[in-house]
């Protein structure tokens, strides 16, 4: 399946892949994380059961300190 | 657009800050300096001297309250902007009911857990609302590395790498730099409605 993730175009061999299997996959291993499935905030207790599949846009986005 | 009309209908506008340190005093600074009409500034803590090397302080002020003390430095600058200073800190209930009114909500936190309890909060309970935040502006230099990128309404200042750590300080230029491109980000949000 073709997907937007973090506004570029990627490319995924499965049909549908839960967020937690696309973080997983990417190997993005920070600590805390925003996620959204097309613009719809998904919080980390849903990660597991929320469905990403094509023409989805995802955002992936870490959080680090600074201020 | 000339700057009267620029100015006008700025007067009408309120943005909610969230965290009074290097990102917030800058970014509200910069705001109240191009007419922005109320601006909503929340911070629990107090000026401490090693602030001072990012923070939009000054010395005689350190040990005061830092939300009260930006009200009064951004009316020394303005004194036609109306500051609302909540000495507080931020949950996500008060944080629901502080930026209600808000046009845009900066993101203004130094800690991790705190920009994603915020981002989160807002796009849970106001989806439609923007959200300027600042990810990664420690350190020094790697200019070219600070940028701006859009997921819908929230909007991501910074170099998003760069985390704050013992090697790798908060410094005035740095730290200047995302909270006026978060400041940039809010004119042009503000602008373009």
């Amino acid at each position: 399946m073709k997907i937007i993730l973090n506004n570029r175009k990627e490319i995924f061999k499965a049909d549908q892949l839960t967020i937690d299997e696309l973080i997983k996959l990417k190997k993005f291993s920070f600590r805390l994380l925003v996620t959204k499935i097309n613009g719809k905030l998904v919080k980390k207790e849903n990660r597991g059961n929320a469905i990403i599949v094509e023409g989805d846009t995802v955002a992936v986005i870490h959080m680090i300190s600074g201020g | 657009m000339k700057l009267d009309a620029i100015k006008k209908l700025l007067s009408s506008k309120t943005v909610g800050i969230a965290g009074c340190g290097g990102l917030g005093s800058n970014c509200a600074v910069a705001l109240a300096r191009v007419g922005v009409g109320n601006i909503i500034v929340v911070d629990f803590d107090v000026i401490e001297k090693s602030n001072l090397n990012r923070q939009y302080y000054f010395y005689d002020q350190i040990g005061k309250k830092k939300s009260t003390t930006l009200k009064e430095n951004i009316n020394k600058i303005n004194p036609e902007v109306n500051v609302i200073a909540i000495d507080k800190k931020l949950d996500s209930e008060s944080i629901t009911e502080t930026f209600k009114d808000c046009n845009v909500i900066v993101e203004a936190f130094d800690k991790a857990e705190m920009k994603q309890m915020l981002i989160e909060t807002v796009l849970e309970n106001f989806p439609d609302k923007a959200i300027v935040s600042a990810i990664g502006m420690a350190g020094w230099g790697d200019n070219s590395s600070i940028k701006t990128v859009q997921h819908n309404n929230l909007f991501i200042c910074g170099d998003q790498k760069s985390e704050v750590s013992e090697d790798n300080p908060p410094l005035a230029p740095r730290v200047g730099v995302v909270a006026n491109l978060q400041a940039n980000k809010v004119l042009e949000i503000l602008l373009r409605k």
